[in-house]
């Protein structure tokens, strides 16, 4: 009697726990057919984790660095944990996180995250902390990104935070359920179309140039992180026109830089050098580089890898060469496939 | 903490699981550990107002106690000496001693919420009064937060010391129980106004788990979620946006906007004290009923005895009998009939009385004119139809077949409802002139297109939301419906567990994923945003 | 004996004044029933006053004494005892 009425009670809690997952994981947003930002960090966790290069940041980071390239062109193995709007402190917990799997020889950093001090948003806050798996960097990645009104338990069981998304739910909410995607390429979007910048706006003037205290203890946080698991950490800025680059803003990463006896690039004065050209090598007008673009700075970066920090051609490599040809024929099949989209001929680059 | 904080559903979880681990014995000391660990969060500081009323409470009532138990020695003691106008007297002489004490008690405990409550109200009215009488000179308007629940805690212990004074019930010689029945923290948000003779009794037994009682409180508890979050805080959005803009939101839409309130309000409230309740019986502790489907009622009088009952019955018991049968109106009523006749002086107790009570409800809902004007409403009302009383009574010997009959009692409880809608007007708006001017646009603006032009749709609620409240108010009318014939609870607990458990967690799921909860957020917010 | 029959009878037209439907010699119910409501209660106390001379106080107000007309008459009789 005892035993049926333990049964019973099992039975119940796992019918219950068992649904609600399932109606978690139904209700949640995929993000990989309208808003792919929010897919980016979870695809990290399926990859083999041999990278010798770890960006982190956000759409500068992503949207600029083809890992394709570095690969095909430097032999380097590298992944890019970038997602939207992402503030330094994510990015912070994002590298411990990362390191939690391995240690890369080089991790980069989009300084513009500097200009964040805050927590910002919560729609973006998911985006870049849904994806992460648990551990305590994610909890207090969430814990320092919350913003008002945001509970923490509504990260837990973010179930309770899609609650109402049962009207809108679609047959691709099912799909996604099961199968995922991917939609980057090592965490590189591709986007191929051009939309040349045009009058871009001066950046309007701040009261107050200083980047926020919290911005700089999490810099820090990054650096020594680096440093205490002897990885070289490089600082660059991508070539984006806008959000707007200040001149004070790049003195104090300037100084920054030579404090800490950090490299710092900023392609904003490399347009030269990378031979950048932003009447074709935006989609966006000067926000985000598209591939033409992403593949001009990568080559440079790639050269900068091989020849100042002395990353070695990993080319050849048994097992390494195998994942990467599958990740081209991906790579490939995506920019055709966007190339007939948008109704342009390849070019050769 | 709300009841809707998930702060609130986490901290009464901890409790209950405590609740049954720890001995029997620690139970109700665990209770009142965690109603003022409840009281802390909502603000530290309450605390002392709250234990500055139990503990005077405590004292006074302890002494009352002391003084008849005193006199009652002494009588008997030199009972035989004594001659029986002697014994009256020393009677009396032990009363007002006593009544002194109460009242010296209840002006302590009604100043402090006077003070906190209505000072600001009382200085602000002050101070337009000297204006208006052309003065210069301001007073300063005190700004006291108001803390958690005074209204019913106080009331609530100030009717256990009337009960003692009255010797319904014995003082508490332990102030921690006292204590727990001031502070019992279900109660703190929205009432009831538990009696000491009532609630007394179960706070302080040991509860044993009974796996049935606890399932019918947690069922009640969800009830009450369902109520709150579904429907109350559903409609609650288009009930703001018709009354914070009524310069937009006139004539028909004043209608619209009573008729969302009162279920709003209702939703709200009973799903409230169905929390409370269900918390109660949860832990094994019987809290009396504080509705009885109230929208059934067929009179504003009965309506007043379904509706927050333990509000009414606490005005009726504490402040309108002992205004009506005390010995100035009884003296007030005689001379009365005697120089105005009997039918004016018949009901000079009854209407002096019930002028009072009202007036009382009404500022003790809150410090305002709007709340005033409202209690008196109701007076009116409740006062025209008894005095309609003998026509009613002609119409039904005239058609005695209506009586009965489900058009007319459907008439009776619409026009009951309507009216209430009406009064209620006043809880809406900023204050009493522009709630009669609204009043007034549902007879001059005939808009009523709006209600299927798709104007609805414009107050923040989407059809998806009308929707569900539809079927969500459904599914309460129907359970009222069935309520009438007994525990719907009751009724679930017939069937066998499967049958149970699924509408169990049916009834979460739809709390869970048609709960108006959380950050106003949907997916579809974002927007994207490049940057 | 005849003066409680006497005031029995008083009391019992005092309250079917106000109820006439009710037959209030067996009806043990008025306020558990509802028959009665407050503004009864205080007619008839002042009614009582009126009438018998004796004051009901708040506190006496109770279901038991105001259930039957038999139980109302009792506690007037207390309070005409002066107990």
């Amino acid at each position: 009697m005892k035993k049926r009425k333990l049964w019973k009670i099992l039975g119940t809690a796992a019918a219950v726990v068992l649904s609600l997952a399932l109606l978690q994981e139904l209700l949640m947003p995929k993000y990989i057919y309208d808003i792919t930002e929010g897919a980016m960090i979870r695809e990290y966790y399926g990859e083999e984790k041999d990278h010798d290069v770890v960006f982190i940041g956000d759409c500068e980071v992503y949207e600029n660095f083809s890992p394709e390239v570095l690969w095909q062109e430097y032999g380097i193995n590298s992944y890019i944990r970038g997602s939207a709007q992402q503030l330094i402190w994510q990015s912070y917990y994002l590298l411990e996180d990362t390191l939690r799997y391995e240690t890369p020889d080089v991790v980069v950093f989009n300084v513009l995250a500097l200009q964040y001090d805050r927590p910002q948003s919560e729609a973006y806050n998911r985006m870049t902390l849904e994806g992460m798996r648990w551990s305590g960097s994610k909890a207090k990645s969430i814990l320092a990104s919350m913003t008002e009104g945001e509970s923490f338990l509504e990260y837990v069981f973010p179930l309770l935070r899609y609650h109402s998304r049962w009207s809108e739910l679609t047959v691709k909410d099912v799909q996604g359920m099961f199968r995922r995607e991917q939609v980057t390429h090592n965490g590189y979007y591709m986007r191929v179309d051009v939309r040349p910048a045009e009058n871009v706006p001066e950046g309007r003037i701040l009261a107050d140039y200083s980047f926020g205290d919290n911005a700089w203890t999490y810099m820090d946080k990054i650096a020594d992180l680096c440093r205490e698991k002897g990885i070289r950490l490089l600082l660059v800025k991508a070539p984006s026109l806008y959000p707007y680059w200040y001149p004070q803003w790049e003195e104090q990463v300037e100084e920054y830089a030579r404090r800490r006896e950090l490299p710092y690039l900023n392609f904003l004065e490399l347009t030269e050098e990378t031979g950048l050209d932003f009447s074709s090598d935006t989609y966006d007008a000067g926000l985000h580089l598209n591939l033409s673009g992403a593949e001009k700075i990568t080559r440079y970066l790639g050269e900068y890898l091989r020849e100042d920090m002395g990353l070695a051609d990993r080319r050849g490599e048994e097992g390494l060469t195998e994942q990467w040809q599958e990740k081209t024929a991906a790579y490939e099949r995506d920019r055709d496939a966007q190339y007939e989209k948008y109704g342009m001929t390849p070019q050769t680059p | 903490m709300l009841f809707t904080s998930y702060g609130f559903i986490g901290f009464a979880a901890i409790l209950f699981l405590l609740y049954y681990l720890v001995p029997k014995k620690c139970q109700w000391p665990l209770l009142l550990a965690a109603s003022y660990l409840f009281y802390f969060f909502a603000g530290p500081e309450y605390l002392l107002y709250i234990m500055t009323t139990t503990v005077s409470v405590w004292l006074t009532g302890r002494a009352i106690q002391a003084r008849g138990e005193k006199t009652a020695a002494y009588v008997k003691e030199c009972g035989k000496t004594l001659t029986r106008e002697e014994k009256k007297a020393w009677k009396e002489k032990g009363k007002r001693r006593q009544r002194r004490l109460l009242v010296l008690c209840l002006l302590l405990n009604l100043g402090i919420l006077a003070v906190v409550k209505y000072a600001a109200f009382a200085i602000a009215n002050a101070n337009a009064l000297l204006g208006a009488v052309g003065l210069e000179r301001r007073l300063d308007v005190p700004d006291f937060v108001l803390p958690l629940g005074i209204s019913f805690y106080t009331f609530q212990a100030l009717g256990y010391l009337i009960d003692v004074y009255r010797g319904t019930v014995p003082a508490e010689k332990n102030l921690f129980r006292l204590g727990l029945f001031v502070s019992f923290f279900p109660q703190l948000i929205q009432g009831p106004i538990s009696r000491f003779g009532d609630l007394g009794k179960s706070l302080y037994e040991e509860h044993p788990f009974h796996a049935r009682t606890v399932a019918l409180g947690l069922e009640r508890i969800l009830w009450g979620y369902f109520k709150k979050l579904v429907i109350a805080d559903r409609i609650l959005t288009a009930v703001n946006a018709i009354i914070r803009e009524p310069e937009i939101h006139s004539g028909a839409w004043v209608l619209v906007g009573m008729l969302f309130y009162a279920l709003e309000l209702y939703a709200d409230f009973t799903g409230g004290i169905d929390i409370t309740i269900g918390i109660g019986q949860a832990l094994g502790i019987t809290v009396k009923e504080n509705f009885i489907r109230p929208y059934f009622s067929k009179s504003i009088k009965e309506y007043w005895r379904r509706w927050h009952i333990s509000m009414g019955t606490w005005f009726t018991d504490y402040i309108f009998y002992p205004i009506s049968v005390s010995k100035p109106m009884l003296k007030l009523s005689k001379w009365s009939r005697a120089h105005l006749g009997e039918t004016v002086g018949k009901r000079i107790p009854v209407y002096l009385s019930s002028f009072a009570v009202w007036a009382a409800t009404g500022i003790w809902h809150g410090a305002s004119w709007n709340f005033i004007v409202w209690g008196l409403g109701n007076w009116v009302v409740i006062m025209v139809s008894q005095e309609l009383g003998p026509l009613y009574g002609f119409l039904r010997g005239r058609f005695p077949k209506a009586e009965g009959r489900l058009w007319f009692r459907a008439f009776q409880v619409i026009r009951t409802v309507l009216l209430m809608s009406c009064l209620r007007m006043f809880d809406c708006y900023r204050n009493v002139p522009l709630t009669f001017r609204m009043f007034g646009t549902m007879f001059t603006e005939f808009n009523w297109s709006i209600l299927w032009d798709g104007s609805l749709l414009g107050l923040g609620l989407t059809a998806v939301d009308y929707g569900v409240l539809v079927l969500g108010l459904a599914l309460l009318f129907a359970v009222s419906m069935v309520q009438r014939r007994g525990s719907v609870r009751e009724r679930i607990a017939a069937y066998p567990y499967p049958v149970r458990a699924i509408l169990w967690y049916g009834l979460f799921l739809i709390v869970l994923l048609a709960g108006a909860y959380g950050n106003g957020y949907d997916a579809s917010q974002f927007i994207y945003n490049q940057f | 004996m005849e003066r409680k029959v006497r005031e029995m009878e008083e009391l019992l037209e005092i309250l079917e004044d106000l109820h006439p439907e009710v037959d209030f010699t067996t009806c043990d119910r008025l306020i558990d029933d509802k028959i009665l409501d407050s503004f009864d209660i205080v007619s008839v106390i002042a009614e009582i006053n009126e009438r018998f001379d004796v004051a009901i106080t708040a506190e006496k107000i109770t279901p038991e004494n105001f259930n039957s007309a038999k139980a109302l008459y009792a506690l007037i009789q207390k309070l005409e005892d002066g107990e």
